[in-house]
């Protein structure tokens, strides 16, 4: 009997190999042409979320208000008043601070947890791969909304006034959504080589929820230490959407344009790398 | 083999599946402490080798023990494993439809149908279009908005089948989905197969229940151990493996 050369009758027959990783711009086609399955899946998440607690949405703005309520509590007691900018006041510091933060870290953590928590489909159907980890960031979108929405009440609150410079907010989402899909591909990766990373990340959200200054301003803290240090501390991109949407709302005047810059271009090379991190590995998932 | 061949669907070059699994490799004992390392990697070899060549119009069942790499075979075909060794081909990207194949249990049988056919590649207008026949052949009219988590493994099978066939399968790889279905359920289904094949399709139905293997296929294979032991008639291979046990 002689050996049939398969691959042979394969490519007469101009069949394709299963499984095999699309180029780059075919996969982000078929991700577009099935984006109605990232934006539902993210929809029904929060439906799902909202009929499972009693109190429902109010939990979206509720958890990180209680959040803001006792970091604002026990920092405002424990930290010299000092270490508080000057011209704001520092509730709606806090509060801006702890919410657009948690924009970030839910986008960290669930994320990472978008391929591996998703097994069973990921295991059932085939589909490009990244509509998961972009289903977790429309998600956290759809949460960001209300959050907005009641910082805004707060902050109106406090005396700020509205103006239109606070459509500037927007872009600053925006890039700030880029930038946690970004961060969100590359832990999605990572953890499905590495299941410890899951371990780690509320150890390095925590890192960067003292570097970002939630509840002190990094401006005034770092003011006796030398210049480098700001400048280093100032280039972590969390701090700087924090800031503008800070200097936007409350008036500060601490984001210089620059800032801008730290935000756009962390925005924008943050997911393009982490598309291409993924991608690359598009093959391997839901194969352990 | 079959008397007309058929156009090449699905090439299988020497197909070797490798599972890494973390074990201790040990006998579990009572008394070992708590902190010895346990872990040791052992490679399990799921398919060794395994060729073949499935046409347009066949449908092949697939047979063997529990463990012996009908599943894993499945899975690689459909492209959700990838190979250690060896290539699969295929003129389209096979559709598997398997009974671990739960969709998302927290969410209601309504949004699953949605969710599934947009993963399917389906778009939202034709799924509307679509909806009623897939709820309608699941026979889950009164269950369709109880979340999918408290159905039973029969009703969630029957809604994840109709989901699968709501879209046209070039190649549909059925993994005993059909074996928690009622009978009403799995003759209609067993139809909607044959009609698959007819329309120049190539299903794979991977089965414990010989009734329904010679009822729909036309070509068996018999997976022994993670090798390709027999492939032909149905009745031929049949016989050879209840003749095995």
């Amino acid at each position: 009997m002689t050996p049939t050369d398969y691959e042979a009758i394969a490519r007469d027959a101009g069949l394709e190999r299963v499984g095999a990783r699309p180029p780059l711009g075919q996969y982000l086609a078929e991700m577009w042409h099935r984006r109605a399955f990232a934006t539902s899946l993210a929809k029904f998440r929060v439906q799902a979320q909202v009929s499972e607690n009693r109190l429902g949405l109010a939990w979206i703005v509720l958890r990180p208000l209680l959040n803001a309520a006792l970091y604002g509590t026990v920092f405002g007691i424990i930290l010299p008043r000092d270490t508080r900018p000057d011209d704001v006041a520092f509730v709606p510091f806090v509060v801006v601070g702890v919410f657009i933060f948690e924009f970030f870290s839910k986008s960290f953590s669930d994320g990472a947890k978008s391929i591996t928590g998703n097994a069973s489909l990921v295991r059932s159907l085939n589909f490009p791969r990244m509509l998961l980890p972009l289903a977790q960031i429309i998600q956290q979108v759809i949460e960001l909304v209300p959050m907005l929405l009641i910082l805004a009440v707060i902050v109106l609150g406090f005396g700020a006034p509205l103006t239109w410079w606070w459509l500037l907010v927007i872009p600053a989402m925006v890039l700030m959504a880029m930038f946690n899909f970004g961060i969100a591909l590359l832990a999605a990766r990572v953890t499905v080589h590495l299941r410890d990373l899951t371990q780690v990340i509320p150890l390095i959200t925590r890192l960067f929820f003292y570097a970002s200054g939630i509840f002190f301003s990094l401006e005034e803290v770092l003011a006796d230490q030398p210049a480098w240090m700001q400048k280093v501390a100032e280039l972590n991109p969390v701090h700087a959407y924090i800031t503008i949407v800070r200097d936007i709302m409350l008036g500060g005047h601490n984001a210089p344009g620059w800032m801008w810059a730290v935000a756009a271009i962390a925005g924008v090379v943050t997911m393009a790398v982490g598309i291409v991190f993924f991608w690359r590995a598009e093959e391997r998932y839901g194969h352990d | 083999m079959t008397d007309q061949l058929g156009n090449p669907t699905v090439v299988v070059d020497d197909l070797h599946i490798k599972y890494k699994t973390f074990t201790s490799g040990k006998k579990a004992s009572q008394n070992r402490a708590l902190l010895t390392r346990q872990r040791g990697i052992r490679v399990v070899h799921a398919l060794k080798g395994v060729s073949f060549v499935a046409r347009e119009g066949e449908s092949i069942g697939v047979i063997g023990h529990n463990g012996s790499g009908k599943s894993t075979l499945m899975r690689a075909i459909s492209g959700l494993i990838a190979p250690a060794q060896g290539q699969v081909f295929a003129s389209s990207r096979p559709a598997l439809l398997g009974v671990n194949a739960a969709l998302i249990p927290s969410l209601s049988g309504e949004k699953n149908v949605i969710l599934g056919g947009l993963a399917l590649g389906l778009t939202p207008q034709q799924i509307e279009a679509k909806y009623p026949e897939i709820v309608d052949f699941a026979d889950l009219d009164e269950f369709i908005d109880l979340p999918m988590k408290s159905y039973s493994s029969g009703m969630s099978s029957r809604l994840r089948f109709s989901i699968a066939v709501s879209r046209e399968h070039q190649i549909l790889l059925v993994d005993e989905a059909l074996a928690v279905g009622d009978k009403g359920f799995r003759q209609k289904s067993e139809a909607r197969i044959r009609a698959m094949r007819e329309q120049a399709g190539t299903v794979f139905l991977v089965s414990h229940s010989m009734k329904s293997i010679l009822d729909t296929c036309n070509r068996v294979l018999w997976i022994d151990h993670g090798n390709l032991k027999m492939d032909g008639d149905p009745e031929e291979v049949v016989k050879a493996y209840q003749a095995s046990k």
